[in-house]
């Protein structure tokens, strides 16, 4: 009986993750044999083509996109942890309120966002930036990162804590000493997310970095899409490279994902 | 928020405030400068008629509502409606659906379910531009696979992405194959936390399959449902990539919904209406809190039952 779960756990997966496989087996296809009818299952006649042509094309684009996912982290991380451990442990006044704001501001649509900071940008001249791309698209981490770091040190143990202040250690002492370096896991998870999220980004990035010299990776793939490019192998091995960092998002923090997730739903 | 008030004990003396409000002073100063400001500017942008020339030199007239009632009038603004409701409710309907069928076969633990309750949610991880554009070749009329596979079944090609009649349903099935894992993942954690003990003592009274999940998962599941249902309003409201990526609304306004219009309003011309553009998303949140206001009191209404 187990046996038939297991049976039939794996052709829903399957059924789920076809179109991934399809992405991966149109980018080891060859053009001759994209439009053939019916398709190959498999790349019969695999080829790098489209890989070469990453390499060749879109390196610029992934270096942009692995600048601005790791200035996300690092702008996220520094508003984030500190009002976290604020939020948790420090009792503020009016803090509900902040952890309000934080919820409702995770769910204003981008596209208005995007228009706002549209005239923001443009008034203060960072439009087509790489420091205004990573501000925006640290909007689609803040509040979370907030929010989960602020859930995870609410646990940490009061003993650890109350040791610190006895020992002598200030606040910022003690956040710098035991929150920071015990909240570790639940930092790297909120990172892995940012980075991701930044990453992923298309609305921040096809409105603010539009006519920029340094555009992610995101626009690379609309671009080769846009210009009714036919080198669909291509399309799909840009695809394919820039799932990576998905991919080792789920390999090195799978339970951490699963996580967020729920931290994200389940927040109130 | 059990977060951010732990109940609060006589033991120890309150830390100063002015501490708790110094790690606070970024994430305001945050929220103040990147969230508040350019939600006012938004604001500011559909009351004044901008041109890209006023936009640089900052003397838009006052326009008052007038971009709303252009809006409005615009043609397109009862088919947009329109289909962000239908967009919208059968997104929710199918990836709900789908997400608590696959919750339940999960919970069955048998060997190899951690991974692929994993494996499922690679959809939710990959950049949407990624699936989007996955999606457009899998939809393709000449040479897509689905179409590939409808000839086997002997059925003719289907315009998927070209044809008006279809367009819309086509974003709405790669929206709901990417809303699946969200749903999945929520609703399994709603069921990891229902008591063994409940589903034992009904068995013991003899309560078959269908009894425990109409009488016992379902009712003590509605909390997570609902909170899961109502973060997907949200965020399939405000879905822009996968249409815009996939169709940019078309053909012919056939997928537009309020937010691809309000990109393509803003962005997607080569003269922009950022007056008209920022109205349509002010729109848009309203609606987000009609949509969650009903939706909330609907559910109050009927908890007391």
């Amino acid at each position: 009986m187990r046996r038939v779960k297991t049976a039939i756990g794996l052709v829903l997966t399957a059924v789920m993750l076809f179109p991934v496989y399809w992405m991966v087996n149109v980018s080891f296809t060859r053009d001759a044999d994209l439009r053939r009818d019916p398709p190959n299952w498999f790349p019969v006649h695999g080829t790098l083509e489209g890989y070469r042509a990453v390499l060749d094309q879109q390196l610029p684009y992934l270096a942009t996109s692995l600048v601005v996912g790791l200035g996300t982290v690092v702008l996220t991380l520094v508003v984030a942890a500190p009002a976290a451990y604020s939020l948790a442990r420090l009792r503020p006044k009016g803090g509900g309120m902040l952890g309000f704001l934080l919820l409702t501001a995770q769910m204003i649509p981008g596209i208005i966002m995007a228009m706002g900071f549209y005239a923001v940008f443009l008034s203060a001249g960072v439009l087509n930036t790489v420091p205004g791309l990573i501000v925006a698209d640290s909007t689609l981490a803040v509040p979370f990162a907030v929010l989960m770091l602020a859930a995870f040190m609410s646990g940490l143990p009061e003993e650890l804590l109350q040791a610190a202040r006895v020992d002598g250690a200030g606040t910022v002492r003690t956040f710098r000493s035991i929150v920071l370096p015990l909240s570790r896991n639940a930092l790297v998870t909120v990172s892995l997310f940012a980075f991701l999220w930044a990453w992923s980004d298309f609305v921040f990035a096809s409105t603010l970095d539009q006519g920029g010299d340094h555009q992610p990776i995101t626009l690379g793939i609309y671009h080769y899409i846009g210009h009714n490019n036919q080198e669909w192998n291509a399309i799909m091995a840009t695809a394919v490279v820039a799932s990576i960092p998905a991919a080792v998002l789920l390999v090195i923090a799978q339970r951490y994902v699963a996580a967020g997730v729920t931290a994200g739903a389940v927040k109130d | 928020m059990a977060l951010t008030t732990p109940a609060p004990s006589r033991r120890r003396p309150r830390p100063g405030q002015w501490a708790a409000w110094a790690f606070l002073a970024p994430v305001s100063l945050y929220l103040l400068v990147f969230y508040a400001y350019p939600l006012y500017r938004n604001v500011e942008l559909s009351l004044r008629n901008y041109t890209v020339r006023s936009f640089v030199r900052g003397d838009a007239p006052f326009a008052g509502f007038g971009n709303y009632l252009k809006v409005f009038a615009d043609p397109t603004f009862g088919p947009a409606l329109w289909h962000t409701v239908v967009f919208t409710v059968v997104s929710l309907v199918f990836q709900f659906t789908i997400g608590l069928a696959l919750a339940l076969f999960f919970t069955k633990n048998f060997p190899l379910s951690a991974t692929l309750r994993a494996l499922f949610l690679v959809p939710w991880l990959l950049p949407l531009i990624v699936s989007a554009s996955t999606w457009s070749w899998l939809l393709n009329s000449e040479s897509g696979v689905v179409n590939a596979a409808l000839g086997v079944l002997g059925l003719g090609p289907v315009n998927w992405l070209t044809s008006p009649d279809w367009s819309l349903w086509s974003v709405t099935v790669a929206n709901i194959w990417i809303g699946v894992p969200f749903n999945l993942v929520v609703l399994y954690s709603g069921l990891q936390a229902i008591p063994a003990a409940v589903y034992e003592a009904a068995a013991l009274d003899g309560a078959n399959g269908r009894q425990r999940f109409w009488r016992i998962t379902f009712p003590l599941l509605r909390p997570v449902s609902a909170i899961t249902l109502l973060l997907g309003l949200v965020y399939t409201l405000k879905v822009f990539d996968i249409i815009w990526i996939m169709t940019r609304g078309g053909p012919s306004g056939s997928s537009t919904t309020f937010a691809t219009w309000s990109y393509r309003l803003g962005f997607g011309n080569l003269v922009p209406s950022f007056g008209p553009g920022a109205a349509v998303g002010n729109l848009l949140i309203v609606m987000a809190l009609v949509f969650g206001l009903v939706y909330i009191r609907t559910l109050h209404r009927r908890a007391p039952s």
